[in-house]
């Protein structure tokens, strides 16, 4: 299972949740899927239409970048991160 | 003794404003949907629920609920969307309760109803069907859905505005739609004025009538005395015929406000920087300067198109926020004024509900 950890607004929304979780997934899409399992309506926070990361979050996978498809392994880090935005 | 809430909007999450019916004093709570921006925030009567329409750079748009008057919120998007292979859906506008269901107003234009308080939606396909929505643009303040006007009585039937749009008209719960724009000028196109392409800012159902709509548009303020069919201009002595609010009166037919604003060229501000709402009573045939307790010295304020509210007291309420934070009321339909909140972040909306105490 790999560890993914989430930003504070982020875990804030869903009053309740951990900033690290254990999930399961071969990719950042299907762990991400997981999230949503354990928290409903997360999923929607995280992604657009397409589907698609929302254009101001950033997943790192083992400190890379990634996408939707990017491959996690069972001891990868995913970071779940605010971009630099806003005013 | 009922409790007056006002319900503020902002770009920084929305506000909370309590007061009992004598409207003397103010205490303000919040922010709530902290992060959001909040476009418009609604009570319904029917449950006691708020509805906040917000949307965040970070996390997408949602629409909020409290069903506690702002003690605890939930949010939610499940099905606030145009499909994968549709346009990004950005913006919650607005969000009205009627008739069991709640609307949402949103971004890129469109309607969507949820039947179970807010926590899933789907998409009024009718309206992005109708004839004319391939000349749908946005306005400066984009392509939005900003104004949601159930009728009282028929739930099938119902008028929504989109901004650079016009307004439109349903009788068949959604499923087919009827540009209502006849009669409104659209000063910033050369030629005949089309059956959309009206920029319609905010409009407002009269008194105990469905019949007789005001709207405040780009190009003036108009009423109109058939449910939209046609419309008249009724701007007259206003010294702008630009401006974004439009308040109706709860009981009397005749009587709405708006705020004239000086035209987007010249910064859509207060004129000659004196702060003043405008009322008519009778039915936009002439209008009264209404500025007791409003600053009239170097107030370059700005007012957004949901940022007037008008309670149903006895002696009604109107209120109204700036996009510089501040917060005015009267108590005495509009006659006096005063400053209730100052230091807020750049108001978007104010909406007011009197609830039984």
């Amino acid at each position: 299972m790999a560890e993914v950890r989430l930003p504070t607004a982020l875990v804030t929304l869903f009053p309740g949740t951990p900033r690290r979780l254990d999930l399961a997934g071969a990719t950042v899409g299907e762990v991400l899927a997981s999230l949503d399992a354990l928290v409903p309506g997360i999923h929607d926070r995280l992604f657009m239409a397409g589907p698609a990361i929302r254009d101001h979050i950033r997943v790192f996978v083992d400190g890379e970048a990634a996408e939707i498809a990017t491959p996690v392994s069972p001891r990868s880090a995913v970071d779940v991160v605010l971009a630099v935005s806003g005013g | 003794m009922p409790r007056v809430l006002l319900m503020v909007g902002t770009k920084k999450g929305a506000f909370l404003l309590d007061s009992d019916q004598t409207r003397r004093d103010w205490s303000v709570r919040g922010p709530f949907c902290e992060g959001f921006e909040v476009r418009d925030v609604s009570f319904d009567p029917s449950d006691g629920a708020l509805y906040a329409a917000a949307a965040s750079p970070w996390f997408g748009p949602a629409v909020f609920r409290s069903p506690d008057l702002g003690a605890t919120w939930t949010h939610s998007s499940e099905g606030l969307t145009y499909g994968d292979d549709g346009p990004k859906l950005t913006r919650v506008w607005n969000v009205t309760p009627a008739h069991g269901a709640v609307y949402a107003g949103v971004e890129p234009a469109g309607l969507f109803r949820s039947d179970d308080a807010g926590t899933t939606w789907r998409h009024v396909e009718g309206l992005r069907q109708h004839p004319s929505t391939p000349e749908w643009g946005p306005g400066l303040g984009g392509l939005i859905l900003h104004t949601i006007i159930p009728h009282r009585s028929d739930p099938d039937r119902m008028w929504v505005g989109a901004s650079a749009v016009g307004v439109f008209e349903t009788t068949d719960g959604g499923a087919s739609w009827t540009a209502r724009n006849r009669g409104v000028r659209q000063g910033y196109n050369p030629g005949e004025p089309g059956e959309v392409g009206s920029c319609v800012h905010k409009f407002a159902r009269a008194a105990g009538t469905d019949q007789t709509l005001f709207q405040q548009n780009h190009c003036g303020v108009y009423r109109s005395d058939d449910g939209g069919a046609h419309w008249t201009e009724v701007t007259g002595s206003l010294p702008s015929e630009f401006g974004f609010v439009l308040g109706a009166h709860p009981r009397d037919p005749q009587t709405a406000w708006v705020i004239p604003l000086t035209p987007p060229e010249k910064g859509r501000l207060m004129p000659d920087g004196k702060a003043a709402v405008w009322r008519t009573r009778d039915g936009g045939g002439s209008w009264e300067r209404q500025s007791n307790g409003l600053p009239q010295e170097n107030a370059w304020l700005s007012v957004l198109r949901e940022a007037m509210g008008v309670d149903t007291l006895d002696r009604p309420g109107v209120y109204f926020g700036a996009q510089s934070g501040q917060v005015f009321a009267s108590a005495d339909e509009g006659d006096t004024w005063r400053e209730i909140a100052s230091y807020l972040p750049a108001i978007a909306s104010v909406d007011v509900a009197v609830i039984a105490g």
